[in-house]
């Protein structure tokens, strides 16, 4: 391994013998600034307009506590669940060859494509008490639609693409060598995939992990549909926001949707510290 | 342990890889599987190792028939030509996973394995790199710990694809003499594949020339080097030169003048002349020779590599000549081969 010689203080990177690195730089932090920061700051400056004590008021104000959690909570558990699934999905696409492959895999993009709101009409026609699965959950005592658990699933959905898509190029990569030599050594099946094919995986689902939670912390389209929206029980917090814009409630607005973008980067932050500790060590 | 192959056969849809192979193996020997790419011998060595079934034929471990056991019950060490370790595991937990992954009472503590792990790190002369990610290893030293992570499991064959193919010269010829070294103090049965000829006379006890499916040849390096049974060993190995010619009652004719060679054991007809090029004796006269006109003429470090045009059929052949002889300045050099082998044409 190569060590690039001790250096003092931050420096720039040599720049390759590609040109245009001043160009490329100067471009990339424009359109970041753009795209991503203006608005975002626009989004804090507003709330700061509040003042600390009714910023606080509104913090934690029980309703926005409950829909945030809502919202985390529900996209937490959504992502674990897709991170389950989601894997499994992809080790069948890339393992196996059967009829139909190819149809199963451009059907993982769906969500991505599909308006999230058909999705959501979809999915409480399906789990509504007396939609095709809802009706078989009824007399069990499950009830899917208009509660925290439609909300799961309807994260479930949008989420999928996520995993798949950043776990199976990964998968596509591992050397079949390295699971001949663990069988040889004597590994059975289960340790093969426990022990090296897992860890191997490892970063790869964190970031799915990562996208999909994203993506269900921020999703509106499909849930409002299914969620029945009763404050304190099943609102999330995007729903939340729009209500207050309803309301002309500027200040509260941005003041909740501060607290998400504050949230959530610091979740990606730490999954992205995790990521790259377990790239420095497994290279 | 010895492993014996005895009529295997094996098809890839369809598409034979071996015919009929047999080979036996002795206990605690060094072998080669020598051949050009498409041979088989890659297919072979997984085949002993279970990595692939045979078609047809079977594979005993000593008395006891392998063929249809698993992969993890046939007890092998296999190590690949890109090393194939555990990328997120130390070097220690690459050399111990063999160990870890037994059950019960099979399975050793965990200090024993770290014993056993740094025990075979001193082996393979990387004492001190337990803690190391193999990221951080040059290819040498991963080919290494390879090595010692096959044989911390008490293999019964070792078995080797390639194993110094990915490396640079240099340290290719010191892993060479360096698992010579190993497999003299182990006594592992040892299984490796090469297509450089060199590893292979060099190294193995025998060597087994294979060939589009088939076993050509088995033998020592001399045997193989000085006896070719075959036109494909003879020009496999080592340098060669080829001449078609005709066999007449005992004589050898090159279009319509003996060459002074007699083969009384060959039959009538057409053949093919194989010699070594360093390996002839310059005539002043021509009476009974094989004589050319000098077509090109090439400098190799040692000697002097000349082609010879000869016959009318501007047959050419290559023949080694000491970089000041005289006769590498004639324009017509004569020479008869010192060791040399006929092939009939079939």
């Amino acid at each position: 391994m190569t060590t690039a010689p001790a250096q003092a203080g931050w420096r720039f990177r040599q720049p390759s013998v590609i040109p245009g690195f001043g160009l490329m730089l100067g471009f990339s932090l424009a359109y970041l600034t753009l795209i991503i920061l203006i608005p975002l700051s626009g989004l804090v400056w507003r709330s700061a307009a509040l003042g600390w004590a009714d910023f606080w008021a509104i913090v934690i104000d029980r309703r926005t506590i409950n829909a945030l959690g809502i919202s985390f909570g529900a996209a937490f558990a959504a992502a674990v669940v897709n991170v389950v699934f989601g894997t499994i999905v992809a080790w069948v696409l890339v393992r196996y060859r059967f009829p139909g492959r190819r149809i199963a895999d451009a059907m993982v993009d769906l969500p991505f494509a599909l308006p999230t709101a058909v999705a959501g009409i979809a999915l409480t026609t399906l789990y509504a008490p007396n939609g095709w699965i809802g009706k078989l959950l009824m007399p069990l005592g499950i009830k899917v639609a208009y509660t925290p658990l439609g909300i799961v699933i309807a994260l479930v959905f949008i989420g999928l693409p996520f995993v798949v898509r950043t776990v199976q190029p990964i998968m596509e990569e591992i050397d079949k060598e390295v699971e001949e030599v663990a069988a040889t050594l004597g590994a059975s099946r289960f340790q093969i995939i426990t022990r090296i094919l897992f860890p191997g995986l490892a970063p790869a689902i964190i970031t799915g992990f990562a996208l999909a939670f994203a993506r269900g912390v921020g999703e509106y389209g499909s849930v409002i549909f299914i969620a029945g929206n009763l404050p304190y029980k099943s609102e999330i917090a995007p729903l939340l926001i729009v209500i207050r814009l309803e309301e002309y409630n500027y200040p509260a607005a941005t003041a909740i949707a501060t607290i998400m973008l504050a949230l959530s980067f610091v979740m990606l932050l730490v999954v992205n510290l995790v990521q790259s500790w377990s790239r420095k060590r497994y290279g | 342990m010895e492993v014996r192959i005895t009529n295997v056969r094996k098809e890839f849809e369809r598409f034979p890889a071996l015919h009929d192979v047999s080979l036996d193996i002795k206990s605690g020997e060094l072998i080669a599987l020598l051949g050009p790419s498409g041979s088989g011998k890659t297919t072979l060595l997984r085949l002993i190792a279970g990595l692939e079934q045979p078609t047809k034929g079977a594979i005993f471990f000593g008395e006891e028939d392998a063929s249809h056991k698993s992969i993890q019950e046939r007890n092998v060490g296999f190590v690949f030509q890109h090393y194939a370790l555990f990328r997120h595991m130390t070097v220690a937990d690459n050399i111990g996973f063999g160990l870890k992954v037994r059950h019960g009472a099979a399975r050793p503590s965990a200090k024993e394995i770290r014993r056993r792990a740094s025990e075979l790190l001193d082996l393979v002369q990387l004492s001190g790199l337990e803690k190391r990610y193999p990221a951080q290893l040059s290819g040498g030293q991963r080919q290494r710990v390879a090595l010692a992570r096959a044989m911390a499991i008490e293999p019964r064959v070792l078995l080797l694809d390639e194993p110094f193919g990915a490396l640079d010269a240099q340290v290719r010829r010191e892993l060479r003499r360096w698992l010579r070294d190993i497999h003299d103090a182990t006594g592992h049965t040892t299984v490796f594949v090469t297509h450089d000829q060199e590893e292979a006379l060099e190294l193995a006890d025998r060597v087994v020339v294979m060939s589009q499916g088939r076993i050509e040849q088995v033998g020592s390096a001399d045997e193989i080097y000085d006896t070719p049974n075959s036109p494909f060993v003879y020009s496999f190995i080592g340098e060669s030169s080829s001449v078609p010619v005709k066999v007449e009652d005992g004589e050898v004719w090159i279009a319509d003048r003996p060459i002074g060679l007699s083969a009384p054991h060959v039959p009538n007809g057409e053949a093919v002349l194989f010699f070594r090029p360093h390996d002839i004796e310059l005539l002043d006269s021509c009476n009974g020779c094989i004589a050319g006109t000098v077509a090109a003429s090439r400098r190799l470090s040692g000697t002097r590599r000349v082609e010879l045009e000869i016959g009318g059929e501007r047959q050419r052949v290559e023949i080694e000549l000491p970089v000041d002889h005289p006769a590498a300045q004639k324009s017509r050099v004569a020479f008869r081969p010192g060791r040399w082998k006929l092939f009939p044409v079939a």
